[in-house]
């Protein structure tokens, strides 16, 4: 019977893993809180908690809720980074709440929680997210060939495949779009999201809309307000090349060549 | 209130909710009505990959996948269904690509496939790479791929509707379609969809479960609402447990790892899965390696401190392989445990994942109302229904396969259904049943909470109902939930508002999990034997001549206004399989 020698390397890391002592840390969440039916004004709550710090911003969200103040309304599924229901802005950034740890951003201070800019809030971290889907929409986010089907699938080879495997990442968590300066100031830009979606169809080789979208997109409100400013980049909880993927579609409207 | 009217209703918008959308636009006036917004339901965590004997990559056809599908079910398989499945996964996979998906690709530019567990070649000689996907991202993509056609074909969505109960109006003695009520989380408002076609495309029900890998929303609403109508459940007894779900939190880390080579191993670094699976090992049936790790830890033989979970070792895999097939897995570990899975071993332990039972249908999707009759215009595809092509254990990749094969067949079913009938009137008052519900629990001032009462039901279950169930663990069960069914009757909510009240319809979730708990524990209690994912300790053998039969549950109100559980069985559909011992 085959054997590895796992259990006599351990890494640290593992050892921490696996570590069932509990060090609970007493963390402050600092959330701005807002709903219209009870006041017009928002304004900052403080809850103290005790945590895991291997806990997510979700599980203290879910702390405050459950135990404490059921009122405190804010979007989830999932829970692990995969629905992208929970964009907001913690510690002034933007991030999934279930991705992010609590021993990744110092629970030493406390942790401010407030919803993603730029789009309307509706009641504490939950956001309009209509005119996010509706730029989306826009580009037309659906594979478009011409003539007749083949019986099988079509083929692409892995390198076709890869040229435009960044961008179906995308979660359409608003991340992105809602971290952008140029969105906040002016809300009919397409933002960072609804190029990256019409990238991922500009780059398949199996598309063939591509000038039409180039179109949608050298409008007045399309990538050329793009002002580089990475912030969608670093936004982004899938790991996708936000601002590289704006500037190919730049260079694809110049050179007509995707 | 306000009152809608459309042809054909779809309650959900994940995988089996818009495949049926993109057929029944085509052919009637749809509404999808959805509790979340279409790309956030729980399809996109789907990992691994769809069954199709494509044989794009060795040789493969249809017929050894039905018969892998029945022997994965431990034969509580209706066969007819599943060969159905099987045939149409080709078409299934092939209409995605054309729809857009973007598959992983062969060198000669296919749809690349892999390995998965259960799924063979010539009936069980060696593992056969029948799983089409997209690197470990598979459900996300179909998801995906989905709702850009429904945005094409221009599908229109309820978004953030949560339906709360099923209308029936009996014509001639017949209970027939009415339409169904939902609550609006934006507002509060109560909205009645009258509609000749309805379609229950709502998702499982994990979340009764404490160590589980489905999404807090997986709450079973759909199969809660039919069964409050008297309608049948079937098979509940039937949860699937994964194994290798993330230690402690339960996220899911895909088959397709042991399919890319991954092996279990225990505390000595045994690869434990030779002994249990001389053929298959790594690769067996769902079931089997739960079991497998859990008699590990029982013996001593887990890891880390407590001894409560194995490892699933990747180590050995070049990193390269990891970052092309598995980059999202290996980003869980890394996110959420801090390890690196090139160098580390996972800690993992069997999750809560998958139910095979739920709504009771036939193989065009109509909802049945007893063994064999249909309910006029109703509907149900998905993880919410019971074909069953599923029987007592579900093979990876085969739920992504049944949601499109049976999605797709529901939508045309209700369609034409809906294009060649008229409505029947809406029962007297039809939103009541709702507005009690919705108003005595944001009015209730008990002093129970919700977060406590799931809480409760999530241990029961874990320790009760898990992968090692006995008469006296699920008896516990049925009086543990029985007790908390009491404590729910005096709960109540904080937030009385009308605007996005998410802790009223928390509580609500919560009841639906709790009736839903009750039937898979009394099920459970009555099934003495043990079959795919239903192991009793107290009947460790398969007993085909007295429970080779599906369950079907029902509920039932005595005049004086007390709930009881009915069981009955159903036969089993066999064409051409004899059940033989299953071995792996
Ligand atoms: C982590 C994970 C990995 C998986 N990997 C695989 C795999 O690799 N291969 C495979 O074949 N299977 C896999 N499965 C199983 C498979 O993904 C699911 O069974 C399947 O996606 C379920 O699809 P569905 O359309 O039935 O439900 P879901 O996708 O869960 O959708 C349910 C829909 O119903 C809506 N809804 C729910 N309640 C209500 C209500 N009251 N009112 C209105 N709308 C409502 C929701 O908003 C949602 O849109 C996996 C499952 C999990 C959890
Ligand atoms: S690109 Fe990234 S940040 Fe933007 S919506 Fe998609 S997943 Fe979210
Ligand atoms: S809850 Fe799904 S992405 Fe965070």
């Amino acid at each position: 019977m085959s054997t590895a020698t796992v259990d006599n390397n351990h890494s640290a890391a593992l050892d921490a893993a696996e570590s069932t002592d509990a060090h609970l840390i007493t963390v402050t969440l600092r959330v701005r809180r807002y709903n219209p039916e009870v006041s017009d004004q928002a304004s900052w709550v403080d809850y103290k908690l005790e945590m895991d710090p291997k806990e997510r911003v979700l599980d203290a969200l879910h702390k405050i809720k459950w135990e404490i103040d059921g009122t405190l309304t804010f979007r989830r599924s999932c829970a692990h980074g995969i629905c992208g229901s929970d964009a907001m802005r913690i510690n002034g950034r933007n991030r999934l709440a279930c991705k992010t740890l609590l021993k990744d951003i110092n629970p030493e201070k406390p942790i401010t929680v407030e919803p993603i800019k730029g789009l309307a809030v509706l009641k504490d971290l939950v956001v309009d997210m209509e005119p996010f889907f509706q730029a989306y929409r826009d580009v037309m986010p659906f594979l478009i060939t011409k003539g007749n089907e083949p019986t099988r699938e079509r083929l692409q080879s892995s390198e076709d495949r890869e040229r435009f495997d960044d961008t179906t990442k995308c979660i359409l968590c608003a991340a992105c779009t809602s971290s952008c300066p140029v969105f906040w100031n002016d809300g009919q830009y397409f933002g960072p999201a609804a190029i990256v979606n019409a990238h991922r169809f500009i780059f398949d080789s199996r598309d063939e809309a591509a000038e039409q979208r180039l179109e949608i997109l050298n409008d007045r409100d399309g990538v050329w307000r793009c002002r580089t400013t990475f912030n969608c980049t670093d936004a982004c909880p899938r790991g996708i090349e936000v601002t590289k993927a704006i500037q190919e579609v730049k260079r694809a409207l110049i050179t007509r060549r995707f | 209130m306000q009152i809608h009217k459309y042809d054909t209703v779809i309650v959900g918008a994940g995988g089996a909710g818009m495949r049926a959308a993109i057929e029944a636009t085509k052919r009637s006036r749809t509404a999808v009505l959805t509790k979340l917004y279409p790309t956030r339901s729980h399809t996109g965590a789907a990992q691994g990959g769809m069954a199709a004997a494509l044989a794009n990559v060795e040789d493969d056809n249809w017929e050894w996948h039905t018969f892998d599908t029945i022997k994965g079910g431990d034969y509580l398989v209706d066969q007819d269904a599943a060969e159905i499945l099987a045939k149409e996964a080709i078409d299934a996979v092939l209409d995605l690509e054309k729809m857009g998906l973007p598959f992983n690709r062969t060198p000669e530019g296919r749809i690349d496939q892999r390995r998965f567990g259960g799924h063979t070649r010539n009936h069980g000689e060696a593992a056969v790479r029948r799983s089409c996907y997209a690197a470990d991202r598979t459900g996300h993509m179909i998801l995906q791929t989905l709702y850009q056609n429904c945005v094409k074909e221009g599908v229109e969505f309820f978004n953030e509707f949560y339906v709360l109960d099923l209308l029936l109006t009996e014509v001639d003695g017949v209970k027939h379609t009415a339409g169904v009520v939902a609550y609006e989380l934006a507002t509060g408002e109560i909205h009645v969809f009258h509609a000749k076609a309805v379609i229950f495309a709502s998702g499982g029900n994990g979340k009764f479960f404490k160590v589980t890998s489905n999404a807090h929303t997986l709450t079973g609403d759909g199969q809660a609402a039919a069964f409050r109508r008297g309608l049948p459940l079937e098979d509940m007894e039937f949860f699937q447990f994964h194994p290798t779900g993330i230690w402690r939190m339960g996220i899911l880390l895909t088959e397709g790892a042991r399919g890319e080579g991954g092996i279990l191993r225990n505390k000595d670094g045994e690869r434990f899965m030779e002994k249990y699976a001389p053929v298959m090992k790594d690769l067996a049936s769902r079931d089997v390696v739960s079991r497998a790790i859990y008699t590990e830890i029982r013996e001593g033989r887990g890891c880390g401190p407590e001894g409560d979970h194995v490892y699933l070792d990747l180590t050995h895999l070049p990193p390269e392989q990891l970052d092309a097939k598995l980059p999202d897995i290996t980003e869980f570990a890394r996110t959420y445990l801090g390890i690196e899975p090139y160098t580390d071993p996972v800690p993992i332990q069997p999750t809560a994942h998958y139910a095979m039972g739920g709504i009771p249908t036939n193989v065009q999707g109509e909802v049945l109302s007893d063994n064999t009759t249909v309910v006029p215009g109703l509907y149900a595809a998905g993880e919410v229904a019971c074909v069953s092509v599923h029987g007592a254990n579900r093979l990876g990749t085969n739920s992504l396969l049944d949601i499109n094969v049976f999605g797709r067949r529901s939508g045309i079913a209700a369609a034409e259904y809906a294009s060649t009938h008229d409505f029947v009137e809406l029962p007297e008052d039809p939103e009541a049943q709702v507005i009690e519900m919705v108003e005595s629990m944001r009015d209730a001032t008990g002093n129970e909470k919700v977060t406590d009462i799931r809480k409760a039901l999530q241990e029961t279950m874990d320790t009760n109902a898990m992968v090692f169930r006995t008469e006296q663990t699920l008896k516990q069960a049925v009086e543990d939930i029985a007790e908390l069914k009491r404590r729910f009757q005096r709960v109540s909510v904080q937030d009385k508002g009308k605007r996005y009240n998410t802790d009223l319809l928390e509580a609500i979730e919560l009841g639906n999990l709790l009736d839903l708990a009750e039937v898979l524990a009394v099920s459970a209690l009555a099934r003495k034997e043990s079959r795919g994912g239903h192991y009793r300790e107290d009947f460790p053998n398969r007993d085909d001549v007295n429970f080779m039969r599906h369950t079907m549950a029902y509920r039932e109100v005595g005049d004086d206004g007390t709930e009881t559980i009915r069981l009955d069985y159903k036969p089993v559909v066999q064409t051409r399989y004899q059940p033989m011992e299953r071995k792996y």
